[in-house]
């Protein structure tokens, strides 16, 4: 699909910055979130979690809380469906422990009782005798030979013989003759990195309402990311039919990939069947950091030639990924990612997807990529340094483009990295003098974006007015985008229009908001589904003329004759046709269900100036800019929103957050003071650079933005750090203590 | 026929080839004569995977048209957060 007409006559509607649809609600707490639901005769419930990271369950007694005044309902695995396989089977474990609790949180059972403080309670009064068993958190130590087995067996055929059984699935790309590569660089830096695991720090905590009845029909109120998926999962984790429960979306409070996962709702469905009764399950934040998934933590090691010139003739990566007790580290990713941005002859990657007793890894904002490029572009930015070449002329120089074929197979398409490259290196940022103590650094990111099954529906009222249901979570400000769209497509003011997230019995199936897709998918849906309204309007003033329906195109909002032949007829207003649709066959709703697969791929480039106190190990990040590639961006404050989000986490990843575990294996910072994420006071200003280069698999050229704009903060950051301490940073984050010790090491030779 | 590159870490299921050939006209056959020809891809194309077209990433549509003109590879299925 190439992009259409509307790219070159020029937009009347796209690429203006409307009001968000969402703002009042929002700001006024009208909006509802998850935890907003109730429901007459509503419980509440409560989780009982492991206190051990590894343990055989050997007893579960629940007489005493069963007996507690208010408690109407306790369950334990054997409450949920049986024979499971495959990824269902991996959800309920991760959902309720079957006979082994597999981190520390695991669920092991849950009450509902008419009180929270009743069902909170009434947890502690379960009681649970574990045998607790060797534990492993960390993935070096957990891929090495005397490491606990987490669970044997769960390694797919992938592996290679010989490997831990913790290591269960196996990645190798690659093309070209990496040994000739190396042999024909001037120099080749060999370099090893670590990053910890960080959360995706939503605000808003997972939480759900669920009614479940003795027939099978159910209805639950949740946040996610994907209610169809939490109609489908649930449907199976329960034992009930898909279409007999019903799934509607809250508001979302966050979720960057976090809650594309289902935790809670199914527990929440199993105490309502028991209970006869709606539940309610909200979690803690401790919860949330304890059994929700964080990013994975990983291990890495880099090897990159490069010629005096600036050429890169070889390069070669491995990635060991820990991705809690569960299978589904993204480790192709991140090898696939690795090298994206360059066009290199000879490229070789591997990767590890490694269990250990951790909670389930979850997506976070492009999975494995920023990881990947923290590595790749720490090693480009030490070769930069030691041949002293400028980091933006050898990006520009080894730049993947249009044709080049990547580092993980397939030629690209229409791409704009050069383009990122050519801004970043116009901006003024770049040649800004830096102070005392400060350093620059530079980073390219990639990620793929996707597509995905989408249904859109677009019923118009008699007032002329327009409904948009989509299925798509709003999770980055899409009903404004979706209604920027089918403005431009309808030729009627966005004001008219109204975006909703309709349930899972409104509309056919929605892939889960992720893969930076929405804007792209259900985009490319409600275009189509204003085109096929549009047809439909046509129609109705064809029949109205009685001339044929070929004769009649649609302009300016207004049903008009294609020309002379066709007859003089005053144009007809959507809002006029609407008026009559009654009388004249009908309502009128346009609909388009379909996979769009033309998702673009997209590259980023980023600037940072860091600042390092050497006496404290103290970072500061004092000027960041963004240069990224949107295809078309609909609403750039949102697409800017985007940039800005992206690069704020990105922050906190490298110089704060991480996953803290004891020597028993417990989580020791479940909590937003002792897990820091950064806040309003501890960044500048953001600057964007939006690049456009069409997507040539939109009608309008729109790529997905939401994810691209993580995958260069670290290494950026990482490089802007090390600049200024004089000292290569390759442990993550860059908290003090790291940078005081990588200073003392170096001064201690 | 269509030739199909494979990621390397296929080659195990493949008597070693990182490049195979199928007669498919669209995805889904393509992905059929993948499994008749070797077996053991079941696991690995069952669990979900991606296939490129010309540097068109199809992540799901199995009726995506592909002819020998194409250029086509094989990747592991697309996710994202």
């Amino acid at each position: 699909m190439a992009p259409d007409g509307n790219m070159t006559n020029g937009f009347k509607v796209v690429g203006t910055r409307p009001k968000r649809p969402d703002g009042v609600d929002k700001v006024t707490g009208r909006a509802k979130f998850g935890a907003d639901a109730a429901a007459p005769g509503m419980l509440h419930a409560s989780i009982v979690r492991s206190p051990h990271a590894h343990a055989k369950i050997l007893k579960i007694d629940t007489s005493k809380a069963e007996a507690l005044k208010g408690v109407k309902a306790v369950v334990t695995r054997a409450d949920f469906a049986e024979g499971l396989t495959g990824e269902n089977w991996n959800i309920l474990e991760n959902v309720m422990a079957g006979d082994t609790a597999l981190y520390d949180g695991h669920a092991v059972a849950a009450v509902a009782a008419t009180t929270a403080l009743a069902a909170r309670d009434a947890a502690k009064l379960i009681e649970v005798e574990y045998e607790p068993l060797p534990h492993v958190t960390d993935v070096d130590k957990a891929m090495a030979a005397d490491a606990p087995v987490i669970r044997a067996g769960a390694a797919d055929k992938s592996v290679p013989e010989g490997m831990h059984p913790n290591v269960v699935r196996y990645h190798e790309s690659g093309h070209g003759d990496v040994d000739k590569g190396f042999a024909e660089a001037d120099l080749v830096i060999e370099e090893s990195f670590k990053t910890e695991a960080t959360h995706q720090g939503y605000i808003e905590p997972h939480a759900c309402l669920a009614q479940l009845g003795p027939d099978g029909k159910g209805e639950v109120w949740c946040c996610t990311q994907g209610h169809f998926n939490v109609q489908k999962v649930c449907a199976a984790l329960v034992g009930t039919e898909t279409s007999q429960l019903r799934v509607t979306p809250s508001e979302i409070g966050g979720g960057f990939g976090g809650k594309t996962v289902v935790f809670i709702e199914p527990v929440a469905l199993a105490l309502s069947r028991k209970a006869n009764r709606p539940v309610k399950l909200v979690m803690s934040r401790s919860e949330v950091f304890r059994a929700t998934g964080p990013t994975a933590s990983t291990s890495m090691d880099i090897k990159i030639g490069m010629t005096r010139e600036g050429k890169i003739t070889a390069a070669q990566g491995v990635f060991r990924l820990q991705g809690g007790a569960f299978p589904g580290a993204p480790m192709e990713f991140t090898a696939m990612c690795a090298f994206a941005p360059y066009a290199l002859e000879n490229v070789h990657q591997i990767g590890y997807d490694v269990m250990s007793n951790r909670p389930k890894q979850a997506a976070y904002r492009a999975p494995g990529s920023p990881m990947a490029a923290f590595a790749v572009e720490s090693v480009i930015d030490e070769l930069c340094n030691k041949l002293d070449l400028d980091p933006i002329e050898v990006r520009l120089k080894n730049a993947s483009k249009e044709g080049t074929k990547a580092s993980y197979g397939p030629k690209f398409e229409r791409i704009g990295l050069v383009e990122t490259l050519e801004a970043a290196r116009a901006h003024p940022h770049l040649t800004a003098p830096l102070a005392e103590g400060q350093g620059r650094g530079i980073s390219c990111g990639f990620w793929f974006n996707h597509g995905g099954e989408t249904a859109v529906s677009l019923a118009l009222s008699e007032d002329g007015t327009v409904a948009i249901s989509v299925g798509t979570p709003d999770i980055g400000g899409s009903r404004a985008s979706m209604g920027q769209m089918a403005a431009e497509e309808l030729g009627i003011p966005y004001e008219n229009i109204r975006t909703t997230v309709a349930d899972t019995a409104t509309l056919g199936y929605n892939e889960i908001s992720h893969g930076s897709r929405v804007t792209y998918a259900s985009g490319l849906a409600t275009i189509k589904a204003a085109r096929d309204a549009v047809k439909k309007l046509c129609a109705r003033a064809a029949a109205k003329w009685g001339i044929d329906e070929e004769a009649v195109v649609w302009e300016d909002g207004c049903a008009k004759p294609s020309g002379p032949n066709a007859g003089e007829f005053e144009p007809l207003p959507l809002a006029k046709i609407a008026r009559s649709m009654g009388r004249t066959g009908g309502p009128i709703v346009g609909h388009y269900e379909a996979t769009p697969e033309g998702a673009g791929v997209s590259f980023a480039t980023h600037i940072v100036d860091a600042e390092v106190d050497k006496e404290t190990g103290q970072t500061k990040v004092v000027r960041y800019t963004v240069v990224q590639d949107a295809g078309k961006a609909i609403h750039p404050t949102y697409v800017e929103g985007q940039f800005q989000g992206g690069a704020a986490q990105g922050i906190g990843w490298a110089l704060n957050e991480e996953y803290i575990y004891g020597e028993d294996g417990r989580l020791q910072n479940s909590g937003f003071l002792d897990y820091r994420i950064p806040v309003a006071s501890d960044l500048p200003m953001i600057d964007t650079v939006i690049v456009e280069v069409p997507n040539p698999g939109h009608p309008y050229g729109v790529r997905g933005v939401g994810e691209t704009s993580i995958c260069p903060p670290l290494a950026a950051i990482a490089n802007a750090v090390s600049n200024a301490a004089g000292v290569r940073l390759t442990e993550l984050p860059m908290s003090p203590p790291r940078i005081l010790k990588a200073l003392n090491d170096q001064a201690n030779g | 026929m269509v030739e199909v590159n494979l990621w390397s870490g296929l080659k195990a299921y493949t008597g070693g080839a990182d490049k195979v050939e199928v007669e498919a006209r669209n995805v889904g056959e393509l992905l059929r004569g993948l499994v008749r020809a070797y077996p053991d891809l079941e696991p690995t194309i069952e669990a979900g995977v991606s296939v490129a077209v010309d540097g068109r990433i199809i992540a799901s549509s199995l009726t995506e048209p592909v002819s020998s003109e194409n250029e086509i590879y094989l990747i592991q299925r697309l996710k994202g957060g």
